[in-house]
């Protein structure tokens, strides 16, 4: 069951069109990936879904239901550009953001504690926000965020300024959360983070959904055939049996080390490309007579590779 | 839920809890309060030292043995005093003045009926006041002198006869009847302070809206509060707190002002509030009265010294002034007028993302208001002209003008029309500043100008 659906969203601004009926599907309880270059609409669409600014045309469901303004009191939304009051006290603040959700003074003053010890903020209660570091100041925003235990929570960009531990910290929190049933969007331009969190993921790129669907769905539809060869024996031999049918994809470095990323690391390692005619099979078989096979899998192309490759081929569409 | 109460509270609180807001508290008051005491306190504090006036009187006119000695006819007077010197050059005494101790020297020639001159002469400036005194009791002499002269018969009785003071007041015809006592000067300085203070009002908490909106934005907080709250709570919020911190600002300054003031007064003018204490019944009465008490007051004058009688007729003139009515329409003056004001600086503060760039937006809301203090200054000398009458319906200017026409009394109708103008262009204001802000204070570092804004306006949002 999905969350929320937004369909056919058309978003003008004077002279320029942010969203082109923009229709994406998030289902309950999974972590979706709002993907598309900078400038693309992403943001435009996220504030729709906060109710920040209204679609020209196109519904939002939330919940089975057209959303309503109350709706946002079940979202938890982290904008990319975001900050505090500087001269408010910490604690004080965290409590005024969480009032502004719904939420009462003590209820919210109780679990604002639990969630500052947790992330050691506690001796910051009574501070002034300028005091803090961009980090601290981070966490106050992700804790604001999720505190009203929202149905539905948008990230936009969580990681950026947080160091390696943190984003560890954050990402442990965002699972649980799934976990707990909330659902979450996440807008990135991280792709690692992508593969590693999104169950679905949507491209947006010129205002338009370029891509959409179940994360490993997408990457295997986006399979270009590669397979990786770990072989023992003569390259030159190998090369031969490929006999211009398939095509081998990149020269291995003799040595260990140095390559371009994603092509080969390991001696002996090559990348093969087999043509719609064949099957792996028909590749293992060339093979075979004159190099022992050590290894043999195929390439499923990374997020980032996708998200290059797609957005590149709608731009030259569009010229 | 509605939650523009929590805004309102935490725009409120934030700005009370500053340093700046309970030092301007404080501050306020006591130069208030100094404005008030310091000048009646300079006029006690004239200076004690005895200062001694040599006079050579070349005409003789000036000089009566009467006691024997020799003495100036102008009598001493406390820290002034006049000694005749007899057989002594202006030169001898300029060469060792300083020695002599005198103040001045003042020298009246031979012919002074002919000339109508005399010198004062001193090391030091000579003030003001003791040049006036000895001139204008030497003038009363010379004119009883010329005047005796003549050889008119009971001169001293026509002269007591002749003497006349008018009493000139003025009094003015209402609808209702009743004829009012009015004092110009009174009116004229309440106009001018309540018009002058819906000025600074403005300008002072109207920046403030400002200055809080592009605090929002900058921060980058504003994102995350209309995530929860329309824009418009949230403008809404901040114009109401920061109104509401400007009138308990105002509220600290009147109450402290007075505290003040009424403490200086008893400790500097003891005998004037001993004065009041004694006299309690003549105020009581005076405000019970609807009617200005004349009579009231004539039964009371025979008791009261000069000083208590212009302080009757200080009340007198409040009466016609019907404080209450002016007092209500203040608060709606300076309510109304800082709503519509804060709502284009809300404007300006969404529309840029700093300080300096607010210069340009400044303009239209400048303008007005002081374009209102020149009305204001002319419809002090003339309430009903044309001016005045346009400008206080205006609703840009009304909050300024109107206080001052006000203070003159305006017909009914004039006041409700421009009270109502003023609500509708607030409504209008108000609408205008929603639908630029909601777009501005998501708009990062873009250059804005008036074309911009009006694009803003018309985005469906």
């Amino acid at each position: 069951m999905s969350i929320l659906q937004t369909t056919d969203v058309i978003k003008d601004f004077q002279g320029h069109r942010a969203l082109n009926r923009v229709s994406i599907d998030v289902p309950e309880g999974s972590i979706f990936g709002l993907l598309g270059p900078n400038g693309a609409g992403k943001t435009t669409l996220i504030r729709i879904i906060n109710q920040i600014t209204a679609p020209d045309s196109g519904s939002v469901i939330f919940n089975g239901r057209p959303m309503k303004r109350e709706d946002v009191h079940q979202i938890g939304y982290l904008p990319e550009e975001r900050g505090l009051y500087k001269k408010m006290k910490l604690g004080e603040q965290a409590t005024y953001l969480a009032q502004l959700k719904g939420m009462h003074t003590q209820e919210a003053t109780r679990l604002l504690k639990e969630w500052f010890d947790k992330f050691d903020l506690l001796p910051w209660w009574n501070k002034k926000v300028e005091e803090l570091s961009k980090g601290m100041a981070q966490k106050v925003q992700f804790i604001t965020t999720i505190l009203h235990r929202p149905k539905l929570l948008i990230f936009d960009e969580p990681f950026s300024g947080f160091d390696p531990i943190n984003v560890n910290l954050l990402k442990k929190e965002i699972l649980k959360l799934r976990e707990e049933g909330s659902t979450i969007i996440f807008s990135t331009h991280n792709m690692a983070s992508v593969e590693e969190l999104c169950d679905y993921i949507s491209l947006i790129n010129r205002s338009e959904t370029i891509l959409d669907g179940e994360i490993n769905q997408v990457r295997n539809a986006y399979k270009a055939n590669i397979f990786r060869v770990e072989f023992e024996g003569d390259r030159n031999a190998l090369t031969s049996a490929l006999d211009g049918r398939y095509q081998l994809l990149d020269t291995p470095v003799n040595g260990n080390g140095a390559g371009n990323a994603g092509a080969v690391r390991k001696n002996n390692q090559v990348r093969i490309r087999i043509p719609e005619s064949a099957g792996p099979n028909d590749l293992l078989k060339a093979l075979m007579p004159v190099t022992e096979v050590h290894g043999f899998q195929e390439e499923i192309p990374s997020m980032n590779d996708i998200f290059i490759q797609v957005v590149e081929n709608a731009s030259k569409i569009a010229q | 839920m509605n939650k523009t109460p929590l805004i309102i509270k935490r725009e409120y609180l934030t700005r009370v809890r500053k340093k700046s807001f309970i030092v301007m508290s404080l501050l306020g008051p006591l130069l208030f309060a100094a404005f008030m005491v310091v000048p009646a306190l300079l006029a006690t504090l004239q200076d004690t030292d005895m200062k001694k006036v040599a006079v050579i009187d070349g005409s003789n006119v000036f000089t009566s043995y009467a006691t024997g000695q020799p003495a100036f006819v102008v009598p001493d007077r406390e820290y002034l005093e006049f000694v005749i010197l007899e057989d002594t050059g202006v030169e001898t005494l300029r060469e060792n003045f300083e020695s002599t101790g005198y103040y001045a020297l003042l020298y009246i020639p031979e012919n002074i009926f002919a000339s109508e001159a005399a010198v004062l002469y001193s090391d030091k400036t000579i003030d003001l006041d003791t040049k006036t005194y000895i001139e204008n009791s030497m003038e009363t002499e010379m004119e009883d002198l010329k005047l005796a002269s003549h050889d008119i018969e009971n001169l001293d009785e026509i002269l007591a006869e002749i003497q006349t003071n008018l009493n000139m007041r003025s009094i003015k015809w209402t609808k209702t009847g009743e004829a009012q006592e009015s004092s110009t000067g009174l009116v004229m300085a309440v106009g001018y302070a309540s018009g002058f203070l819906i000025y600074f009002f403005i300008f002072l908490f109207g920046a403030q809206v400002m200055r809080g909106v592009m605090e929002e934005k900058t921060n980058r907080i504003v994102e995350v509060i209309v995530s929860s709250v329309k824009p418009f709570q949230l403008m809404m919020g901040k114009i109401i707190g920061v109104g509401l911190t400007g009138l308990t600002q105002f509220i600290i300054w009147v109450v402290f002002t007075f505290i003040l003031v009424t403490a200086a007064q008893s400790l500097i003018f003891p005998d004037l509030a001993g004065k009041m204490a004694q006299n309690p019944s003549a105020t009581t009465e005076l405000f019970a009265e609807g009617a200005p008490g004349a009579t009231a007051a004539a039964g009371q004058q025979a008791q009261l010294s000069e000083g208590e009688e212009i302080m009757m007729k200080v009340m007198n003139s409040m009466e016609s002034l019907q404080p209450l009515k002016i007092l209500a329409w203040f608060v709606f003056f300076f309510l109304f007028g800082y709503l519509l004001y804060a709502s284009m600086f809300a404007i300006v503060g969404a529309a840029v993302d700093n300080e300096t760039d607010t210069q340009q937006f400044m303009l239209p809301i400048t303008l007005p208001l002081v374009l209102a203090i020149f009305v204001m200054i002319n419809a002090i000398n003339s309430p009903d002209s044309a001016v005045a009458f346009w400008f206080s319906l205006i609703p840009f200017t009304a909050p300024v003008v109107m206080m001052v026409r006000l203070a003159f009394d305006v017909p009914t109708w004039e006041l409700i029309l421009s009270a109502v103008l003023l609500i509708l262009t607030w409504l209008g204001m108000v609408w205008v500043a929603g639908k630029i802000y909601r777009t501005g204070i998501l708009m990062y570092g873009k250059k804005v100008n008036y074309k911009e804004l009006w694009k803003w306006l018309r985005y469906n949002n």
